[in-house]
């Protein structure tokens, strides 16, 4: 995950804590989505970022996940997201997700 | 009338030694981890110049493969070579590094770039034989300096060195003592990129069979900012490159856009020429030092040689309407607007579907798109996908929910309507320009009735807003419009019957 964006993970859980945080991620595929979860589970993975050895173990779930589909409007949902629905593989990214969910996620 | 594309250019420059030495990767890496293992194994991961010729995307992008002759061979690519592969091609060429800092000395007319005396005298043999290099720019090349002014420079006058071979050849000096958008490093990335911009004027010239007199207007579209601490992206590269490249003719402006700035520049070009303001308006750009080696961390990783070793450049010449080249279609023009917003849908609706929509056309009304050309040689390995093929899912996606093609025809879709990438991953190289040389003859050989070129840029990294940008335009074949009609107007047909009648009574007399 960009060193930026990891910063403002951090800084989001500092400030509001990280029980009252949801992330949610826009990978294109499932290593990817899961390398962003781990990020912001059990720490950066790459030993790069201000997340390194930090284990915030948020919520974390990819945008076309059922969860995260079942709590938008559905016509917005279609309009903004259905393309790449059709063009991801989302059993795949649902895969990677759910793995480091229930490995890491301390919020569920 | 429409404006045409009346040739391309396509060039690209062998720099190994700059990975090293400019590529942000390693200077990078090179501040946070100096002792970093990395940089040490660099150096036995670095293709010959002969290997680099012979690499296929690299033959497509110079114009001696096509795009459906590169697909046909299976990735991956950097293990196999093509069979008899020349450095130059239709498009352009691939210039070997040695030559290119000659050029590069060419393009400082600042006094900053400094070659050593033996290398000079050793390269300057080869560079006069190149077919485009004319006294005007050979008799810029100078003699050379002792290696130790070289190193006293690039050791305690913050100078950036210039190597070939991991050989100290050269340095480039620093424009100002105190200026920091005057520092060497800024100077060489600038020079790179006017030089790398002005192989492919010279190039353009030749392929457009136009004399440099002709040319009026030469936009640059490369993601460089030159100028001082006073005006820091002040600019005008594209009036500098013309000037070596002897175009005395043209003025010209930069246009800016990060990826999107190809297409923007096209666009632009396209009008200018339209609306009658200048006759033959050039879009160019440079390379980019920064993008050498980008990936090479995971080249390395994966044992294959650090594939991100050339420069690229291209030129694309636009001009008034010949009643023979292929049209910009500027009334079909896709553009992502400041309400847009930044979903994928949403971007590659207001590029495709949007403009198509507004002509009456569907997505399949498009033989060709070039989105995104960057070759999957280089970004699969390091994690980042196949890009052209990405994008072509979600074209043909979006053709799905429009109702212009079967949810079954989906798989189909990117081989029909798509092509694979070639181009090097240099930012706004691949930028759907690659394919507007292949694009002409596609269309004149009648193979494409339409291309929609699209480019798209990553606004975000300027950190001045979050939004997504991008623009698209069609290429479709020449409506012939002056062939038939306005070739010949009442007053030269009257000439005509004149001259007939006078032959005529010519031939009787002498009788």
């Amino acid at each position: 995950m960009d060193l930026e964006n990891q910063k403002r993970v951090k800084d989001f859980a500092d400030n509001y804590g990280a029980e009252n945080l949801v992330v949610i991620i826009g990978a294109a595929e499932g290593e990817a989505a899961g390398l962003a979860a781990e990020t912001v589970t059990a720490g950066d993975p790459t030993f790069a970022g201000p997340l390194t050895g930090v284990q915030l173990g948020l919520k974390v779930y990819h945008v076309c996940e059922e969860e995260v589909k079942s709590e938008v409007n559905e016509e917005l949902y279609e309009e903004q997201i259905g393309m790449m629905e059709m063009v991801l593989d989302i059993d795949d990214i649902a895969k990677e997700m759910k793995a480091m969910r229930d490995e890491f996620c301390k919020y569920l | 009338m429409n404006s045409v594309v009346k040739a391309a250019a396509y060039t690209l420059v062998y720099a190994p030694d700059m990975i090293i030495h400019n590529g942000s990767t390693q200077t990078t890496e090179r501040i946070v981890n100096p002792s970093s293992e990395y940089l040490t194994k660099i150096p036995a991961h670095l293709r010959s110049f002969e290997d680099n010729v012979a690499y296929a995307p690299n033959q497509t992008y110079i114009g001696n493969m096509t795009p459906d002759e590169l697909a046909k061979i299976e990735m991956p690519w950097y293990n196999k070579k093509v069979e008899g592969a020349n450095r130059f091609g239709k498009f352009g060429e691939i210039m070997p590094q040695d030559e290119f800092l000659i050029l590069l000395q060419i393009c400082d007319v600042f006094d900053l770039v400094k070659l050593e005396k033996n290398f000079v005298e050793r390269t300057r043999p080869n560079f006069e034989k190149h077919p485009l290099m004319g006294e005007d720019i050979i008799s810029k090349i100078k003699p050379g300096v002792e290696i130790a002014e070289i190193e006293n420079f690039v050791n305690n006058e913050h100078s950036e060195g210039l190597y070939h071979n991991h050989e100290l050849v050269g340095y480039v000096k620093r424009a100002h003592d105190v200026d920091p958008s005057l520092t060497a490093h800024i100077i060489h990335e600038n020079l790179v990129s006017k030089a790398t911009s002005v192989l492919s004027l010279l190039h353009l010239v030749k392929n457009s069979g136009l004399e440099k007199s002709e040319i009026d207007y030469v936009i640059d579209c490369s993601e460089e900012a030159c100028g001082d601490m006073n005006q820091r992206g002040g600019g005008n590269f594209g009036k500098a490159a013309a000037e070596i490249a002897g175009l005395t003719h043209a003025t010209g402006c930069d246009i800016r856009g990060f990826c999107a700035a190809p297409t923007h520049a096209l666009i632009n070009a396209a009008s200018l020429v339209k609306a009658g303001t200048f006759k033959n308006v050039i879009v160019t750009a440079g390379g980019s030092t920064a993008k050498l080696g980008m990936n090479g961390k995971d080249h390395i990783k994966k044992d294959m040689p650090v594939l991100e070793d050339n420069l690229g450049g291209f030129a694309v010449l636009v001009s008034a309407n010949d009643g023979v080249s292929p049209e910009i279609n500027t009334d079909i023009v896709g553009r992502h607007l400041v309400g847009t917003g930044s979903s994928p849908q949403a971007v590659t609706s207001s590029l495709v579907s949007e403009p198509l929509e507004r002509a009456g056309l569907k997505i399949t009304d498009v033989c060709k798109f070039s989105v995104e050309m960057q070759n999957p040689d280089v970004t699969k390995p390091a994690g980042a996908g196949n890009v052209p093929e990405a994008n072509y899912k979600m074209i043909g996606a979006l053709a799905v929910k429009m109702g212009a093609i079967e949810k079954t025809e989906l798989a189909a879709f990117p081989e029909k309507h798509g092509m694979v990438g070639w181009a090097p991953v240099q930012g706004h190289i691949p930028s759907g320009v690659p394919y507007v040389g292949f694009a002409r003859e596609d269309i004149l050989a009648g193979k494409v009735k339409k291309a929609m070129i699209i480019g798209k840029g990553s606004l975000f990294l300027g950190r001045m807003t979050n939004l997504f940008d991008g623009v698209s335009f069609i290429m479709q074949p020449n409506s012939g419009a002056i062939a038939s009609n306005a070739g010949v107007s009442e007053e030269e047909i009257k000439t005509m019957i004149a001259k007939a009648m006078k032959d005529f009574a010519k031939s009787l007399l002498a009788e």
